[in-house]
């Protein structure tokens, strides 16, 4: 082993997938974990207290709908206590007069809030739910009186892509510090309804002005950050900032992963902390050690200038688009199976297919 | 730099920002939303001493002592840094 193992600055603890939304782009994977499956009170407060053991700096309490866990509150004091900074990361439809008092009481330091739109009849197409759009500025307005930090996050699409100057001018209209403008990521869900998603070159490059022009019309009060489809770059992202170098995601079940994405990744244990520890996990099991550092990378990665910027791009991205985990991330120009993803955006339907929405298989739920 | 910052202005962290030591990597960081950044040698010195309480002009007295160096060199410095802060969002004044 010739790399050096760091340890994690991130947790992203993804309570539950239960969620009243069904957005077609979500980041959990299309088998989603029934809730008699899910961690209890205590197997999460194991999983925080070796978390900051080891160094994890931020808690990113994420879902499904976080909120739908009667014990958050008592989690993110918990946090709270072990040094930890708690992020609550909400679609914001259960965050009301009555649940975010007990999150402030807790110690919660900041709140991610998501909106489908702005436009409300599509916002609420998108998120499958009537009603959602304002018990979610409700859910803003309370959390920026309160004065805890906001961010906003939009998710872009191509339904959503032309409203983005809107969407960052009601950003600061609702008191948020920061706002994510998003694109969409295409795995799982995003994957299954990329056809419907997918903004064109001309969208993306719209919706980019947008933000260098709010950027610097809002300079000190609103950060906006920016992320694009890399479908159209040239160069891959470097995924969680390089395979088991800074994140943890723990599934609602306790699966210990290095991004959201990776169960799809096949011929490998998914580790759990009901069986192991998170360290032992970390420093050594195989799903955490298989694409570790650059010496598992096949070329042109492997002789590459950008090997410990990039770290190969995405490994679900190379699974879903050139059948391999091993494959360099197609999205670079100079990977093998680059060709794959000009075919995808050069072959996108004029008009976008219906949406497959976020929902649970009930022959899955009842099988388990 | 930020118009009406003077010596009198207290200097506190924005809520949802802190100054922690991260006893694992033996360094000091800023914790923010959805970040976490290690602050130079001597930001961490300054920040170390905004309590919500001093003021400018007393962060800028103690370090002068601290550091034996001239009070107008080390105001200049200050100012400047904390001024950078408040537009990152990490200081409010």
């Amino acid at each position: 082993m010739t790399e050096t193992i760091l340890s994690p600055m991130s947790l992203l603890a993804e309570l539950t997938h239960r969620c009243p939304l069904q957005c077609p782009y979500c980041s959990n994977p299309l088998a989603l974990e029934p809730r008699r499956n899910e961690l209890s009170t205590q197997e999460w407060i194991s999983v925080l207290d070796q978390a900051a053991e080891m160094g994890v700096l931020q808690v990113h309490f994420s879902g499904g709908e976080p909120m739908s866990r009667p014990d958050l509150p008592d989690l993110i004091r918990h946090a709270v206590g072990l040094g930890l900074y708690t992020n609550l990361i909400t679609s914001g439809v259960l965050l009301n007069e009555k649940t975010f008092p007990m999150l402030v009481e807790a110690g919660l330091d900041h709140v991610q809030l998501s909106f489908q739109d702005i436009d409300t009849a599509n916002a609420e197409h998108v998120g499958g739910m009537k009603g959602a759009q304002a018990r979610k500025l409700e859910a803003a307005r309370l959390v920026a009186a309160d004065g805890m930090p906001l961010t906003l996050n939009f998710v872009i699409y191509r339904e959503n892509a032309a409203r983005v100057p809107q969407m960052l001018d009601a950003a600061v209209e609702m008191g948020a510090r920061r706002v994510e403008i998003a694109h969409t990521q295409y795995y799982g869900w995003g994957l299954a309804n990329r056809e419907a998603l997918m903004p064109t070159a001309q969208q993306l490059e719209q919706t980019t002005q947008a933000v260098e022009a709010a950027r610097e019309k809002y300079a000190g009060r609103l950060t906006i950050d920016y992320v694009t489809p890399d479908y159209y770059a040239d160069r891959p992202k470097p995924c969680m900032g390089g395979w088991g170098r800074r994140f943890i995601n723990i599934s609602p079940s306790g699966r210990v992963l290095p991004c959201h994405a990776a169960e799809t990744i096949p011929n490998v244990a998914f580790p759990d902390v009901r069986h192991d520890t998170l360290a032992h996990i970390w420093r050594d099991s195989p799903l955490f050690t298989m694409f570790r550092g650059t010496d598992w990378m096949p070329q042109p990665c492997r002789s590459c200038d950008q090997r410990e910027k990039d770290w190969g791009g995405c490994r679900c991205q190379a699974l879903a688009l050139a059948g391999d985990a091993r494959a360099t991330d197609p999205v670079c120009s100079r990977a093998p199976d680059h060709e794959r993803v000009v075919r995808v955006l050069e072959t996108l339907p004029a008009e976008p297919p219906p949406f497959r929405y976020r929902r649970y298989v009930r022959a899955t739920d009842e099988v388990g | 730099m930020i118009t009406g910052l003077t010596g009198d202005s207290v200097i506190r962290f924005a809520r949802g920002v802190r100054l922690q030591h991260d006893r694992v990597r033996e360094r000091w960081i800023i914790q923010a939303p959805e970040r976490a950044f290690i602050p130079d040698p001597v930001a961490a010195e300054v920040l170390k001493l905004v309590d919500g309480t001093r003021t400018l002009g007393q962060i800028v007295a103690e370090l002068a002592t601290r550091f034996a160096a001239p009070v107008d060199v080390i105001g200049r410095d200050v100012h400047v840094m904390v001024s950078d802060l408040i537009t990152r969002q990490v200081l409010v004044a």
